[in-house]
């Protein structure tokens, strides 16, 4: 019974102990990888705790409303309308306006979300983290994977829609999964900065609702490139990263065409920079982590 | 005897602002004014400590001795400012119960939450499950959401889940106080028989009397530095007197 027990809790990195003298640790604070290497093997380590995290949060959101899951489906439904209404008008001269929009907003949506998931989560983490061991990555990485369980769940009627309304439905659809997880980098990456930050400056979670809604509103979404004034009009576009972001998943879906070259080389070059950048702040700093909460 | 738990030379040192910095525009502010004055404390200053395997460790102190600091230090929550950690083993600290729980979700699904949060492998929790649930004495109860539970429930949920792998290394933080005495023996009787199969544990207490009664070496912290390390019975003895000095 006791030697089965010993099994099936040993530490992973345990090796056999045979020799009582040559006494190899199991931990050993001065015997340590890299921080972001460490990170990134612990966090991998602890994928059910993750995998737990994403049902938590999906649970716990639909748990106590009717329609459940349907919620994720009809939320963009419902905002398209708003949206149509609102601009279609104002846009007319946009071809398939609804799709248009939709396209963007649900990209901003799973990015605007996740990212502010992810400042909340560290926040709760915290609590934890006082107590226990537990890799710190593994809150924002469990907060960027249900938004994509989201994401995933509004494309659906955004489909449907696109086919409705008569878009190009083409084979650069197949497409979309490559966009979706270059969007999850950047969004990644920005979520462990944020978070980061957040546990220095508590106020970050607030200013960064502010900054979200401003930064939504100067990336092309409810709106076409070209109601913007020539003269500043690249530069506009150009030093605004979630600009890449979105067009890289517009493409596909709205044009029926794969991202062009000129977006998607620095679109993938931005979203692993700004990973790559966020995973080693982060795990530089997550020592520190427990002395400031 | 095995060494599982050597400290080297152990600091720990807090650094705080000394006015209290909440926000960015006051930090930005105090920045620039050059004001940010910071004040440093040390929490433990070069501590060191070997337990061996099997040990029962009680630390004494007063509030604020750097106790708690010492076990986080030991459960790998804090990462010393100076000096070298070393542990063999798989440390288990019991998690403040119920931390990490979600109301929305049924004890059920809370068990694979906190299990996994204690780092174990989903099929780990899948193994154990039966023995949690039925140590937890929660009945029919157990798939039903977690905010319909009593606070006594949702303590012996959480001791059930914190105590089903046994550790190498137990860390427990002040003697439990949970459920009904009937719980609370059974509770006892469980960390009883982790240490009899060679867990090694360290304990926090105020109550002198149940290191006396658990422990059979004691260290007394005082402001982050042991101040003296042995039997327990001796070690108790000097912490009286130092007491009765302190407060005549």
């Amino acid at each position: 019974m006791k030697s089965q027990l010993n099994e099936a809790i040993i530490w992973p990195l345990m090796t056999e102990i045979s020799s009582i003298q040559n006494t190899e640790f199991t931990y050993d604070s001065q015997q340590r990888k890299s921080p972001a290497m460490e990170e990134l093997l612990d966090s991998i380590r602890y994928r059910d705790l993750i995998y737990q995290l994403i049902r938590r949060d999906i649970i716990a959101r639909y748990k106590r409303s009717a329609l459940g899951v349907f919620w994720t489906m009809l939320q963009p439904l419902g905002m398209m309308v708003v949206m149509a209404v609102v601009f279609s008008t104002l846009f007319r001269h946009v071809e398939g306006y609804v799709v248009y929009v939709l396209s963007g907003l649900v990209a901003w949506t799973f990015f605007a979300q996740a990212t502010s998931a992810a400042i909340f989560q560290i926040v709760w983490g915290g609590v934890l983290i006082r107590r226990i061991y537990i890799p710190m990555t593994t809150f924002s990485i469990s907060s960027i994977g249900t938004g994509i369980i989201n994401l995933a769940l509004s494309l659906i009627p955004l489909l449907i829609i696109s086919l409705v309304v008569g878009r190009p439905f083409t084979w650069a659809i197949l497409f979309l999964p490559i966009s979706a997880m270059l969007l999850t980098a950047f969004a990644l990456g920005v979520s462990l900065i944020l978070s980061t930050m957040a546990i220095y400056f508590p106020d970050i979670k607030e200013m960064y609702q502010i900054i979200i809604l401003a930064w939504m509103y100067l990336t092309p979404i409810v709106y076409p490139t070209d109601i913007l004034p020539e003269t500043y009009r690249f530069w506009f576009l150009h030093l605004n990263p979630m600009y890449y972001m979105i067009s890289i998943f517009r493409s596909p879906i709205y044009d029926g065409v794969l991202p062009p070259a000129d977006i998607l080389i620095p679109g993938t070059l931005i979203a692993l920079a700004t990973l790559l950048a966020g995973w080693i702040y982060f795990a530089n700093k997550a020592d520190e982590f427990a002395y400031k909460i | 005897m095995r060494p599982v738990v050597i400290l080297d030379n152990i600091s720990v040192r807090y650094r705080t602002p000394e006015s209290k910095v909440g926000t960015f525009k006051e930090y930005a502010i105090q920045f620039l004014k050059r004001q940010v004055r910071i004040r440093e404390f040390n929490a433990l200053s070069s501590v060191n400590l070997k337990i061996n395997e099997g040990e029962i460790v009680g630390v004494i102190g007063r509030n604020g001795a750097g106790k708690s600091t010492l076990l986080k230090v030991v459960s790998r929550v804090l990462i010393p400012t100076e000096g070298r950690v070393r542990l063999h083993g798989w440390v288990s600290p019991l998690l403040e119960l119920g931390a990490g729980f979600h109301p929305e979700l049924t004890g059920r699904e809370n068990i694979f939450l906190n299990g996994t949060l204690l780092g174990h492998k989903r099929r780990e929790v899948e193994e154990w499950l039966d023995q949690i649930i039925e140590f937890a004495e929660l009945g029919a109860f157990i798939d039903a959401p977690l905010r319909t539970y009593s606070s006594g429930m949702i303590a012996r949920l959480g001791f059930s889940i914190a105590t089903t792998w046994k550790p190498d290394i137990l860390i427990l933080d002040e003697i439990l106080s949970v459920g009904d005495e009937n719980f609370r023996e059974k509770c006892e009787s469980r960390i009883k028989s982790f240490q009899k199969e060679g867990a090694t544990t360290l304990l926090v207490s105020h109550s002198v009397e149940s290191i006396k009664a658990m422990c059979s070496r004691a260290i007394w912290l005082d402001r982050g530095v042991v101040k003296a390390d042995g039997a327990v019975k001796n070690i108790l003895d000097l912490y009286r007197q130092s007491q009765h000095e302190h407060h005549s």
